[in-house]
Formats: C-alpha cells, structure tokens, sequence
C-alpha cells in the first residue's frame, strides 16, 4: 500500500494499560516509529484496558462495556494500533464476538477490528518499513509473544527491522515460539506452574548467548525480566519498539 | 477413579517437586513436538485434511442419531449386537452381563481411554474377574496400580529405569541377570507373559477409534499389535466406544486417519490399523463367536447443540498436551481425571462438571498451541474461556480473584479517575523501584514476587507525558 498522494493516515494510538502505567517510554518509541514513517498518531484520553483480565476470567457483561468505551474512543482514526499482540489481538480478533446477536453494535464492532493493529506489523504490512536507521550493540534475542504469533501471524516481520539495526545481531533461542508462563492473571493465580515455564524460557534465553532480550509484548516481558534479575542474569530486557526507535535511554525492563 | 481435579493446585505442585517425573515429562517435550512438525512439513496438504476431517466429523454431530443407527443395523446385520448404554454404570452393568454370560474369569483388553472412564478394571476385579491390559503402557501402569498420564502414551510419567525396576519386582520366572537396559528387551519381555494370557482369556474388550456407518465396522489403531490378538483370540469381543465415534463411511474414516497418527506420533500410520465387522463368519480362519458394541453417551449427548459441541470432534491424538506448556510443567496426572491436556481441561468440566473441575479451563495461559496443532481444529482456549464465563456466572471462581478483578474494572470503566489515579499512583511506585529498577517484595503481588522480582515502572504514565506534549504543542501554535 502506498501512502504517496493520500493525506497522512491517522493513528490511534492503543497505549494498553501495561504501557501507560510501566513503560511509557515504549509508548513514545511507537510514536516515533510511525510518526517517521508519515502518520499522525494521537492518543485518546478515554481509554484504559482492552479488556482482556475481564473476558478472560469470564465476566463478558463488563468485557462488553470496555470494548464499547473502546471502540467509541478510536472511532475517528483510520487506524488503531497497539505495541502488543496481546491487546491488538483482543480488540481485532475477539471484540466482534462479544456483541453477537446485536447487529448494529456488531457491525461496528467488525468496522472497529478491521482498523486494528499490533505495531510492528503495521509498520511492516501497512506503511511498508523495511528498515530503521537505529543503530546498537550486540547479540539480541527475539521472544515471539503467543498471541500475536498465533492469533495475528507475526514471526518475521520485528525479525527483518530488527535486523536492518546496524550493530546487532540476531540469534534465535531454542523455542523462542514457546510461551513465557505470563499468561496475565495465570501468572498470579497459578504461580508456581508459571514459574516453572519461564524458568524454561529463561534457561533458553541464557542458552542463545544473546545480551539482550527483546520481544513485542509487556506483559511478557515483565515476566521473563523478572524472572532473570531474579537469577541474577545481565541479560537486558527491552520491547522491540524501544531498540527500533533508538530510544534506549530509560534503563532496561527490571533495571540492569 | 478418584477425581482429584479438586486439588489441581495441591496436584501440581507435588508434581512440580516430583524429580522423577520431571525427568520423565522431559520426553514428552523432545519425543512429539519435532516428530509431528517434520510429518506436517513433509505433507503439503495437511491443513487442507484437517479442514476436511473437521467438516466430516461437524457432519456427523449434526446427524449423530441418523448414523448411530445407521451403524446400529449395520452390525446387526453382521450378526453382533449393538447395547446403549448412557452412563457409565450402565456400560459397566452390560459388560458384567455378558463376562456372567460367557462364565469369563480373564478378560484381556486393548488400550482404551473409555475403559478408564467407566473405571472398568476396579469393576470386574470386585466382581471376580481379571483384567489383563495387552498395551504395553497400561501393562506397566496396571503393575504400578496408576492410571495413564497421556492418553496415548499412558505411561509417559515414567522413566525407563523405573519399569526395569517394576518388571524385576514382578516377573520372577526370569532369570535375575537378564538385560532389561533397552525399551525393546522390555516389551518383549511384555509380550511373554501376554501370550499365555491371550490365549487363555475368555473376552478381549477394545476402544474404537471409529465406527463405520456404511459397514458397521468398528476400527483401532495401534503400534504393537495387541489389539488385533484382543480381538481375535477370545470367544467373546466387546468393543466400548463413545457415541461421536461414529463415521459415515471407510473414506471417511480413511481420510481422518492421515492426520491422526501425523499429530499423535509423527507416523505416516500408526503401525497397525485394525478392522472388525461382526463374528466370525463360517469361512474366516479366526475371530470371536460373539461380537458386542457397547455404544456409551455419559454425558456426552448434552455437550451437542452448545458451545462445547466442537469438542466432540476430537480423535484422542494428543497433540494439543504434546504441545501445552502446562502439561509439560505438570504432567498428566495432576490433572486429576482420565483426560488431561488442554482437551481435558474442556471435556474434564463437560463430563463430570466444572464445580469439581474449575481448575482446570483457569490454569491454561491460553498460548493457543493447542488449537494451532489440534488436527481437527477444536478452538480449545476459547471453550476454556466458555468454561470461566459460566464459572463466573455462577460465582465459582475463587473471591480474591472476583474482588481484585471489580476494583480494576471500577477504574477500567471510569477513565478520568483511572487517569487521576494513575497519574498520583506510578510515580510514588516508581519511586519505590529503587536504584535497581525492581521490587523484590511487594504487598498484595505475593504470587508474583515469590518466583520473580517484578520491573518497577518508569514514573510519570504515558497519558500524562502525551498530554504534557499535547499542550507544548498546543503552546507553540498559540
Ligand atoms: S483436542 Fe485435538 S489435539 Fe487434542 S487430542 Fe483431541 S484431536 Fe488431538
């Protein structure tokens, strides 16, 4: 798709509560991204959570009354992008199902999904991106985040940006496929059996060789942050989007 | 069997502590995945047969009284005898009758995950007869007195050393140095002492993996062959199979057999496919005098027609816990029940009810692995999350979790005090996180903490920063 002779696309930008609260930086670098490639992003000021800890417990009532909040909030935008598979995959591929039976809120709905998402794939499917012109250090590790790999399809695409970083260099973990043990609220509420996941993840990630980890995700990667300070490893920690942009200033996930 | 899905959590962390286990559960991880993925890759129109082995099994449930009696006349016809039975006791109660009938003391069995269900080996043993498992997994389970962890490889939770160990123990005609170091010495070692037992049991009881509507023909698969002398050896064949079982034709069935074995084992074929129409007729060389369906509901019926009737399409491949996080953390016995796995933690709730076994569709991370290897494409995560949504209608879930979960949604639902609170809370957070930028211990984030610092947050939230830059921007245009 070529943006030459159509105005600037509008973006949406769908923080997600993760972002806002614990890595804002990574909200900024998304702006970044898409701002160089030729959009105009805004964030609007009533949303808060995709809804997922809600739908995934089971309470659709209140599920419902988020995604309409949600989808009322971005209606303007041409498009509607999240810096997470998780919650671009929740607002594309699980909001039209909740208003089944209800045409008209389920019409908008599909309108709504059909604008949604997850960042590093608009960059490449929609705007186009084939390269940034950040530069680092070192051996990276790519961990590909379970939904948006199995719900939206992204495996190589942060692979080819990631790539186009000059001075690093990519080398990939034992099933890096393989989820991490978040699971949001499972992390908490079946924590022991968590645990023994990301420490499996861990155990690859140390095993890639790599000194930094990166994936599309907060949520996973809290989790393995965690559970590699807790270890005591130096491996970094950072979301894809902070390195693509350049913008490593802020300490890494979990400090150094 | 004792269903012991009440205690998942207590389950799963005795399994977690259990070392041997852990070891054994190693060989799930390095014996499916790479097998099934390089049967998959060498076949370039798997998906398009599992879209077709979908779409003859979503026929079937739409139809299931049509070709159940269709199969029903069929093996009739034959000259076997087809019985209903809708609850497990009942299928139990017509197996009796017919051992009684046949003055059976041994009956020699064929791997079957139905027979598990219906707890049939306790049964017949209470009631005098004795029944031998032929497969070489439930062999060893059997002398163990378990029950399977896999549901097709029931023995998967064991290490090599150990069967060794449990084959000395009990096999005291050999001699004491026999080398019992390789799995092949182990099996044949197996088959001795099956032999004796085939020829001597009086009823062979299999599973089926299909039934044929056009012929009545009830079919198994296996890799050692003990299922063919089950059926064959004894005066008296029972096959027990579940009513979704059933296919409209052989090509059906034929074509829903190319993705079983290539999702179970990474086989082309399992080793033996197996076909049984009727006794025996006057010109076969062999078979049994009599031949018995026992064609069981147990609860199975009232899935049709809801959001779970998906799940009647499975095959039993177990693929989706060959490829589960949380099965190979835990392993198949924590489960709690006969079918453990993401396919179990769907029919687990269906079959016995999610009062007992709520756990179950909660501790999944619904990474979606198991929908994306499930041959007949069976949306397991989502039938999980039609299970927490009727477990929270009913206010099953545990408080801790409901309350925690209507405080974030009293903010979620309200997006200026969200913002207000937000805006005053992450930077006091952030200011705990300290120099090293984590937090070690933390109130009220115990199940987080316990296993892993948790990364503290930056400060300032995003939404307050982007309006900052807002109004700069604002500012500049002024
Ligand atoms: S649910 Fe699917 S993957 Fe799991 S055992 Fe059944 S057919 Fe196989």
């Amino acid at each position: 798709m070529t943006q030459a002779a159509s105005p600037a696309p509008r973006v949406g930008l769908f923080v997600t509560c993760l972002v806002d609260l614990f890595r804002p930086s990574v909200g900024f670098a998304a702006v970044k991204l898409m701002e160089d490639a030729g959009c105009v992003v805004d964030a609007p000021a009533a949303q808060t959570c995709c809804g997922q800890p809600a739908y995934n417990s089971g309470d659709r009532d209140d599920t419902r009354a988020i995604a309409e909040a949600t989808i009322e909030a971005f209606e303007e935008f041409d498009y509607v992008v999240a810096p997470s598979g998780s919650c671009a995959g929740m607002l594309k591929k699980h909001y039209p199902g909740l208003f089944k039976g209800d045409e008209a809120w389920e019409a908008r709905a599909r309108t709504f999904s059909d604008k949604v998402h997850e960042l590093i794939s608009f960059l490449t499917d929609v705007l186009g991106v084939t390269q940034v012109p950040a530069k680092a250090a070192g051996k990276v590790t790519y961990h590909d985040s379970c939904s948006g790999l199995r719900e939206l399809g992204i495996h190589d695409q942060p692979r080819k940006l990631v790539a186009s970083v000059k001075g690093l260099k990519l080398t990939e973990m034992a099933d890096a496929d393989v989820c991490c043990g978040f699971g949001g609220t499972f992390c908490v509420k079946y924590g022991e059996i968590s645990n023994a996941i990301v420490e499996e993840k861990a155990a690859n990630i140390a095993g890639s060789g790599a000194d930094m980890l990166l994936a599309s995700d907060l949520g996973c990667l809290m989790n393995m942050a965690g559970k590699l300070k807790r270890q005591g490893s130096n491996i970094e920690v950072r979301h894809v989007a902070e390195v693509l942009a350049g913008m490593t200033d802020q300490p890494p996930i979990g400090g150094k | 069997m004792q269903i012991t899905s009440p205690t998942f959590k207590a389950n799963a962390h005795e399994a977690l502590h259990d070392a041997q286990l852990q070891r054994a559960l190693g060989n799930v991880r390095s014996g499916f995945i790479g097998k099934r993925a390089k049967a998959v890759d060498a076949l370039p129109e798997f998906e398009e047969l599992r879209d077709n082995a979908k779409t003859i099994k979503d026929h079937v449930l739409e139809h299931l009284d049509i070709y159940l009696e269709a199969y029903e006349k069929k093996v009739e016809d034959a000259g076997g005898k087809v019985h209903w039975a809708e609850s497990a006791a009942e299928a139990r109660g017509i197996i009796l009758d017919i051992c009684r009938m046949n003055n059976a003391r041994t009956v020699t069995k064929g791997k079957s995950m139905l027979t598990e269900e219906i707890e049939l080996n306790d049964f017949l043993e209470a009631s005098g007869i004795q029944p031998i498992e032929t497969d070489l997994g439930e062999y060893i389970i059997q002398l163990r007195g378990e029950h399977p962890s896999h549901i097709i490889a029931p023995a998967v939770h064991l290490n090599k050393d150990q069967v060794e160990s449990d084959f000395r123990r009990v096999h005291t005609d050999f001699p004491k140095d026999r080398d019992l170091t390789e799995p092949e010495q182990l099996l044949s070692e197996a088959r001795q002492v099956l032999r004796q037992k085939y020829f001597d049991a009086d009823v062979g009881i299999t599973g089926a993996n299909f039934l044929i509507a056009e012929t009545g023909t009830s079919i198994i698969v296996t890799n050692e062959g003990n299922g063919d002398l089950t059926q064959t050896l004894p005066r008296v064949h029972i096959v027990l199979a579940s009513i979704e079982k059933v296919v409209p034709t052989l090509d059906d069935a034929a074509q829903i057999l190319r993705v079983l074995a290539r999702s179970a084992t990474g086989q082309e074929m399992s080793v033996y496919t197996t076909l049984s129409t009727g006794p025996k007729r006057a010109s076969d060389p062999d078979g049994p005098d009599e031949y018995h369906v026992i064609l069981l509901d147990n609860g199975r019926s009232s899935m049709l027609g809801t959001e779970f009737q998906d799940a009647l399409r499975c095959i039993r491949c177990g693929a989706c816990m060959n490829h589960c996080p949380v099965y190979h953390a835990v392993g198949g016995h924590a489960y709690g029940w006969v079918y453990p796995g993401p396919i179990g933690a769907v029919l687990t709730p269906s079959l016995v009810g999610v009062d007992k076994a709520g756990h179950l569709p909660n501790a999944s991370t619904f990474c979606g692995r198991c929908e994306a290897v499930c041959p007949m494409r069976i949306p397991l995560p989502k039938m999980m999350r039609h299970w927490r949504e009727k477990e929270f209608e009913r206010g099953l879930n545990p408080a801790v979790a409901r309350y925690g979960l209507k405080f974030w949604l009293w903010f979620a639902k309200r997006p200026r005090l969200y913002r207000l609170t937000t805006y005053l809370a992450m930077p006091v957070m952030g200011l705990f996180g300290g120099r090293k930028r984590r937090y070690r211990f933390l109130p009220f984030a115990g199940g987080w903490v316990r296993h892993r610092d948790l990364p503290a947050p930056e400060g300032r939230t995003f939404m307050q920063q982007w309006r900052d830059r807002d109004t700069l921007k604002q500012d500049a245009h002024a």
